[in-house]
């Protein structure tokens, strides 16, 4: 079994977000970068069980610069076997779907494997098109994955409910919580990261249709207005009359 | 024309299809064009009550093998019914069957995609501008979309159904489909409240309730507001609640108009899933709690005092409205 798992660079959940004067880019002084939490503890954990159970390699893939590398590496010490990096600014999902859709053609990889989104721009976008460009199915939300040959069963989170389908591979599948537990690399997993192969690839052309013009922080809550826990009935009053949701 | 795919799974339409069909019916309006709505399955019931919510022409693709919504297929069939229909703008909402296939129709459409928009564009010439939540809440960003076919998803609960027109009979539109190749074997659903991405009031408790034996207070005040339960990660983790309950950054992002939070003490991660909740009502006895600082109105007390008390006056004014 060929695993390709796509994984993005994003700030830490906790980091503090800024803009340029303008607002028109990100802000990256001070921030710490870190695996997208879904690409890491659902998409390439799964990636990696199931491949010790069954064999095969796991590839993981990033669109990014260089400095991307510290995080490639870290999928290595988790367990991928071999890296490909995409020498492009990620500036859009459309272009990091085309990239990497472009890279994985040739590769035939039975199961491709995403977070269900990223955690910065959060839009559960990419799977859906590299889907698309490489005409194979998608499963988004997967929170369950067992290979049975050439088929998987897959169950995954619907609103209200959970459906459970059967795929033939090769698939695309976004992966979410329930899928695998996080792993912390250990001593051994990130010394022989260092001298697993990290192959870097140069892009190809491709068009973006749409990207950011404007960064802004959201309006500045006016600020708790606290009521006495004696006075439910105000605070029922409250959210009628001033909040309007009840 | 712009075009709403709206969603009927089981054939029945969804709330977040209203809420899809009233924000093309804006968009359209803007942009001076028809707007219409289409439907896939052979079982939906009373696709033609769209039109109230703005659909000038509702149109169906007749086939059961669309009840199963495979995103391959679907998002074949949705890309030539927009271009057999010279739509200009897709608008999609943003639920799974949506994720699954707004890229696919993106690609297909060679269309610029903005997925989770929260607020109406803005158009400049032929470029439309709109806004979305990105950073898990943390920022906004304005998107430019410049290609002269656009694909919108759109949040859940972003906008109220508008039911202002009048229903319109159904067109059905002769379109092949594909064949699928993933099979349904078997969904199971939730029973008893409205899903939680679709709730409008989400009463959320967390680890100060010590104990899964005390939810019933939770429980009534949901009953009481006709609301949908959730809750902080430990209590799912500790199974003290069912894991579809778990919102934050690692459970499901939600935007309910009213958030009530019992006992969460409003870590990052759980903010992440419930900061673009309209209103926010924290109980906590801390008043040093981090979540005050995201609430609007904050409750400081003992939950087990307080909680009992709000249902309480919750249904002395139902009763009286
Ligand atoms: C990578 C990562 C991802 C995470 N993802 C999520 C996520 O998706 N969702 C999530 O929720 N968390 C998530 N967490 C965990 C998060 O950081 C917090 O630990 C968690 O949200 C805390 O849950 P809590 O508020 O229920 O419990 P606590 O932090 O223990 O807070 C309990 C609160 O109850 C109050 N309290 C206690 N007794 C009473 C009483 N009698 N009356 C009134 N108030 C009382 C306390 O003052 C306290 O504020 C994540 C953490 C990490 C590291």
């Amino acid at each position: 079994m060929k695993f390709l798992v796509c994984i993005s660079q994003t700030p830490d959940t906790t980091a503090k977000i800024s803009f340029n004067a303008d607002g028109t880019a990100f802000n990256p002084a001070g921030v710490q970068f870190i695996m997208n939490p879904y690409d890491e503890w659902y998409a390439l954990v799964r990636a990696c069980e199931l491949k010790e159970a069954l064999g095969g390699t796991v590839v993981a893939i990033n669109v990014g610069p260089a400095t991307n590398e510290t995080t490639i590496r870290k999928a290595l010490a988790i367990g991928a076997d071999e890296a490909v990096r995409i020498d492009a600014e990620p500036h859009s999902s459309a272009y990091v779907a085309s990239q990497i859709g472009a890279y994985a053609k040739a590769e035939n990889f039975d199961l491709i494997f995403l977070g269900k989104e990223t955690i910065d721009y959060n839009g559960s976008e990419v799977g859906s098109m590299l889907a698309e460009h490489l005409d194979l199915p998608f499963i988004s939300y997967a929170s369950k994955l067992e290979l049975n040959g050439n088929m998987a069963t897959v169950e995954r989170e619907i609103e209200g409910g959970v459906q459970v389908l059967e795929v033939e591979l090769p698939a695309v599948v976004s992966a979410a919580k329930g899928m695998a537990e996080q792993r912390i690399p250990n001593m051994r997993g990130i010394m022989m990261a260092r001298s697993k192969p990290l192959k870097v690839v140069q892009p190809v052309e491709s068009t973006d249709h749409a990207g950011v013009t404007r960064f802004e922080l959201p309006p500045a809550k006016a600020g708790v207005k606290l009521v006495d826990p004696e006075q439910m009935d105000e605070l029922v009053r409250l959210l009628h009359e001033e909040a309007k949701v009840i | 024309m712009v075009l709403i795919y709206a969603e009927s799974p089981n054939g029945q339409l969804k709330k977040a299809a209203l809420e899809a069909v009233t924000y093309g019916k804006h968009v359209a309006d803007m942009l001076g064009v028809e707007c219409a709505a289409i439907t896939l399955g052979n079982n939906v019931t009373d696709a033609g009550s769209l039109g109230k919510y703005g659909a000038a022409r509702v149109f169906n693709v007749n086939s059961s093998n669309l009840n199963d919504l495979d995103s391959q297929v679907t998002a074949a069939v949705l890309a030539n019914a927009a271009k057999n229909l010279n739509a200009s703008v897709i608008v999609l909402s943003h639920t799974s069957t949506g994720k699954s296939i707004a890229g696919r129709l993106a690609v297909r459409l060679d269309a610029g995609l903005v997925s989770g928009v929260n607020a109406l564009p803005e158009s400049n010439g032929d470029t439309l501008l709109v806004k979305k939540s990105v950073f898990s809440g943390k920022a906004i960003a304005t998107y430019a979309i410049n290609s002269p076919v656009k694909v919108l998803s759109l949040m859940g609960n972003a906008l109220r159904p508008e039911a202002t027109g009048a229903p319109v009979s159904v067109e059905t539109l002769d379109i092949a489909i594909p064949a699928g190749k993933v099979r349904v074997k078997e969904t199971k659903t939730i029973d008893g409240r409205v899903p939680l991405p679709e709730a409008e009031v989400v009463v959320s408790a967390g680890r100060g309730m010590k104990d899964p034996s005390n939810w019933g207070i939770v429980e009534e005040l949901a009953e009481a507001l006709d609301a949908t339960t959730a809750c902080s990660r430990p209590v799912a983790d500790s199974n003290w609640r069912p894991h579809h309950e778990h919102v934050g950054q690692t459970g499901i992002a939600i935007r309910p108009n009213l958030y009530i939070a019992i006992g969460i003490s409003g870590a990052i991660q759980h903010l992440a899933g419930v900061n673009n909740s309209k209103v926010i009502v924290v109980i906590n006895k801390d008043t040093e709690a981090p979540f005050f600082k995201a609430a609007d109105y904050g409750v400081v007390g003992d939950l087990f005092d307080v909680v009992p008390r709000l249902t309480e006056a919750v249904r002395k004014f139902k009763a009286s409205t």
